[in-house]
């Protein structure tokens, strides 16, 4: 037992202190912005952003009618989206929820990305461009619905004073004005160009949710055509007249520098234009076509110099240390611990681990550039797949050393992301990269292995846990250890509040006490409990990474809670349901899960269950497994709950659920990082393996939104996937799951 | 300089003999929608079909491919992005990111070639493209409704 008790007071007032932005710019990613919503002045000059992520209006003769809203003369609709689309969907809801207000034909509406560089020049009207935390959604519908109210009534007045008829007789519907009384009607096409003129609303009152009609719909994805004719263009396929391709390596080894190269060995193989130095830490070759610079790179020869001979099976350890260890940071508690402990019939002991993980987005990282250098002056575009338009466009403006209105960003749509593309490392390579050669468009692409090298990793962390039970076998204490690496600390040190990373406790924060992260609280009610993080960090960098914190302790949580049940001999579904009842909504879909799957049934299926709270929704997994005598697992059907509040497009959060399950289970399955002498081990699928089809088992959703609040879709039901799965193999073998990844070894032997 | 024939053209392409395919499509013909994902034969979002068979074409250099084979990529497929395989994608929209999704419709596509109406055991055996967002729910489904689909059902 630690001899550090929790102070909640201590808690509340560090968490008072707390830098701006704890809950939304920790979570979503990206960190950037503070300030998550736009500026409130309309800019008076109307401009047309470029980069459209669809052309099939051509017709872009009418000015905008407001920051969100384009109608040209030919009536399509194009919505201008400031978060990035990276497959989670977010692009579709946002237009609906503009196109829910603005009440135009949906059948009319593309899409495009504003660029950082003008939502800059104007006071961030679109707001933050960080795609993260699973806020796409949930932190922008606000103002995203005004923005398309705004523009509905500036069409409105444009068309009674056309008319001379008072606005109040006139209604919008699909596209069309109609003045009431006389019937006559008109299209947003053909007043779109006087009502730019029109001064925007100040009193905007937005529809009852009883009254959307393409909010809540389960319409087809907006980006989808171009994703299956093959037409789409990701970072990785643009191209320029005259482009050049970059393949780069940075050192291998944790905070090593590049010493030298001999660019001599390599610059006349084909297509090779120029070997240079990057950056401290890295060299490129530049060549005609990618598959030139990178095949020239290997055989180029490079020495490195310093940096930390780090080995994750050395660090063990230090995190076995860290379990044991006298002082903890406090992240959440309450009640008499000692006593429970003291007066303990039972005590149960567990201890779980997370590894190292790359995201592994399937676009390896990229980012295309030009430096403009004339007598006129200097600029510098950058093109990239990116989950923070702001963010890339500052790390091109503190690399290049220009001027802000020097510098532009355009985003182009992800080849996925995962949290990996709110970091803009690649973006400073590519301004390095086309400073020392300007006027050329320069492509520079991360090969796989780079991609795999040079990763912002899951964090590592182990857990150890402690429960009592009385004789009756109720829970009267619970004690989380978590041991291992803060992300805060190496990404955003600023958020730390007293050396704590309060972003560790995802989703078994105290509810009450922040606003800012009320979306990640511990539902559960406990007689007496400690949550405590011995924070260890190793020389690799951590990144947000798709579910970030709530991944693990998930994992450590539910799992534990079947060890306690079956300690206590008592259901895991009435062991939960005894805690959860100052918490409903959990229960709820916990209860449906259990349900629908036929908990208790005896078909030859284990079943395991888990529920989870955090970025705002409530979800809840019972998986069906069975376990062979070789001791294989087979996942045969995963029933998923969701309680996420409102929802927007149905069939897409039932897309996002059933892919959560991937991404969380090929973590279960395969997901792990090694390091030997400072070296990330795994390379390249081979070694980093991901889900197939094959291993893939049928998912059951039961969306169940219940209304009042807004919560994230693209990242909670990750939290649910492993744990669900393990308790079910807990319930085939009757032995803990303790170890991750599985990789395949005998499930029946501890 | 090597002859291929890709969607029905022949094409004189200017590379080295041991250009992997992959990389030719992508930038000597422009064909951008086969995609680079890891270039060791592991994740399929290369995959295009050789007189028919989905192959892999990070794996091929082009030194070493016929000029008598064609080559077919997702841009060749259909003329109207409606094979059978996009018009299922499209109704039940499987793709998320979609950055895997051309190789992964060319493998599929591929697998109806040779197995008209595939067994969920074939679909396992022969369709191991990897997707991180995790689409394999949809892309199942797609699968045996491209196959109803392709039977006229």
């Amino acid at each position: 037992m630690s001899k550090l008790t929790l102070s909640r007071r201590t808690f509340v007032v560090g968490a008072s202190t707390a830098g701006a932005g704890l809950a939304i710019s920790i979570l979503s990613g990206c960190g950037g912005s503070s300030n998550d919503k736009p500026a409130t002045s309309v800019p008076d000059t109307p401009t047309r952003s470029p980069s459209p992520t669809r052309t099939r209006s051509t017709r872009f003769d009418n000015p905008e009618v407001n920051a969100w809203v384009h109608v040209g003369v030919d009536d399509v609709v194009t919505i201008r989206i400031a978060r990035s689309e990276m497959g989670q969907g977010t692009l579709t809801g946002l237009a609906q929820l503009v196109a829910e207000e603005l009440e135009c034909d949906w059948s009319k509406v593309v899409t495009e990305y504003p660029t950082p560089g003008e939502n800059l020049k104007r006071d961030r009207v679109w707001g933050s461009f960080a795609t993260g935390g699973s806020q796409g959604i949930r932190g922008s519908y606000e103002y995203v619905l005004e923005g398309g109210a705004a523009a509905r009534m500036m069409l409105i007045e444009a068309a009674a004073k056309a008319w001379g008829v008072p606005v109040g007789e006139c209604t919008a519907a699909n596209s069309t004005i109609t003045h009431n009384p006389s019937g006559q009607t008109v299209t947003f096409g053909a007043v779109a160009d006087e009502a730019a003129k029109v001064a925007p609303p100040i009193d905007i009152k937005l529809k009852k949710q009883s009254e959307w009609k393409i909010v809540g719909q389960p319409v087809l994805r907006l980006d989808s055509e171009d994703k299956i004719t093959g037409k789409q263009k990701f970072g990785a396929d643009l191209y320029f007249d005259g482009m050049l391709n970059a393949s780069i390596l940075a050192c291998p080894i944790r905070n090593g520098k590049l010493k030298k190269f001999n660019a001599n060995k390599v610059k006349d193989m084909p297509g090779v234009k120029y070997v240079i130095k990057v950056d401290d830490t890295s060299v490129a070759v530049v060549a005609e076509t990618w598959w030139q610079a990178n095949k020239a790179l290997s055989e180029l020869p490079v020495e490195w110099e310093g940096g930390d001979k780090f080995s994750s099976t050395e660090f063990e350890k230090e995190l076995d240390e860290g379990l044991a260890a006298d002082q903890a940071f406090p992240g959440n508690g309450a009640g008499d611990l000692k006593k429970a402990f003291e007066e303990a019939e039972r005590l149960v002991v567990s201890s779980y681990n997370m590894p190292f993980q790359n995201h592994a987005p399937m676009e390896p990282m990229n980012a295309t550039a030009i430096w403009h250098k004339s007598r006129a002056g200097e600029s510098c575009e950058v093109w990239c797949p990116t989950q923070n338009g702001e963010a890339a466009h500052a790390a091109l403006v503190a690399t290049s050393g220009l001027k802000t209105e020097q510098c532009e960003v355009h985003k182009v749509h992800l080849g996925g992301g995962f949290g990996r593309r709110g970091m803009s490392d690649y973006v400073s390579q590519v301004v390095n990269i086309v400073r020392q050669i300007p006027n050329t468009h320069i492509k520079l692409l991360w090969s796989r292995e780079e991609d795999m090298r040079q990763g912002y990793f899951h964090p590592i962390t182990k857990a150890r846990l402690q429960g009592t039970l009385n004789g009756r076998g109720h829970l009267t204490g619970i004690k989380m250890r978590i041991s291992g690496q803060s992300i805060l600390s190496a990404l955003m040190p600023q958020a730390l509040i007293n050396g704590i990373d309060f972003a560790t406790f995802q989703g078994l924060l105290p509810s009450g006490i922040d606003p800012r992260v009320e979306d990640q609280t511990l539902k559960y009610d406990f007689p007496a409990f400690l949550f405590d993080h011995a924070m260890r960090n190793p020389p690799v960098r951590p990144g947000f990474w798709r579910g970030v914190n709530a991944n693990q302790n998930a994992i450590y949580l539910e799992c534990f809670m079947d060890e306690l049940a079956k300690a206590a001999g008592r259901d895991p579904l009435e062991f939960r349901l005894a805690h959860l009842k100052k918490s409903p909504k959990l229960a709820a879909v916990l209860r449906a899960v259990a349900k629908e799957s036929g908990w208790g049934k005896r078909d030859g299926l284990s079943r395991g269950l888990c529920c989870f709270y955090s970025f705002g929704s409530y979800t809840a997994a019972c998986a069906e497994v069975t376990v062979d005598q070789s001791g294989q697992l087979k996942m045969h059907r995963i029933v998923a709950a969701t309680d996420c509040g409102t929802a927007v497009n149905p069939q897409q959060i039932e897309a996002q659920i059933q892919g959560s399950f991937v991404y969380g289970l090929s973590a279960m399955l395969y997901g792990e990082n090694t390091f030997e002498n400072g070296e990330v081990q795994e390379e390249n699928f081979n070694t980093f393996n991901s889900m197939r089809i094959a291993d893939m088992p049928k998912v059951k959703t039961i969306l169940m939104p219940s209304g009042g609040f807004w919560g994230g879709v693209g990242e909670p039901t990750i939290a649910v996937a492993a744990p669900a799965v393990m308790n079910g193999i807990y319930a085939a073998t009757g032995i803990p799951v303790r170890k991750l990844p599985i990789k395949g070894r005998n499930l029946r032997k501890a | 300089m090597a002859r291929i024939r890709v969607n029905g053209k022949r094409q004189n392409v200017d590379a080295d003999d041991e250009t992997p395919l992959l990389w030719v499509l992508r930038e000597q013909l422009q064909l951008t929608g086969t995609k680079y994902g890891c270039g060791i034969n592991e994740c399929g979002a290369c995959t295009v079909h050789i007189d028919g068979l989905p192959v892999r074409s990070c794996m091929y250099p082009i030194g070493s491919i016929s000029e008598d084979v064609e080559i077919t990529t997702i841009e060749g497929l259909s003329e109207n992005g409606d094979h059978p395989v996009q018009q299922v994608w499209k109704e039940l929209d499987v793709p998320q990111c979609g950055y895997c999704q051309p190789g992964m419709i060319m493998a599929v596509a591929g697998l109806l070639n040779n197995t008209p109406t595939p067994t969920d055991d074939d679909i396992d055996a022969e369709i191991t493209n990897i997707c991180r967002c995790g689409t394999f729910v949809r892309v199942r489904e797609g699968i045996h409704k491209a196959a109803k689909l392709n039977k006229g059902a």
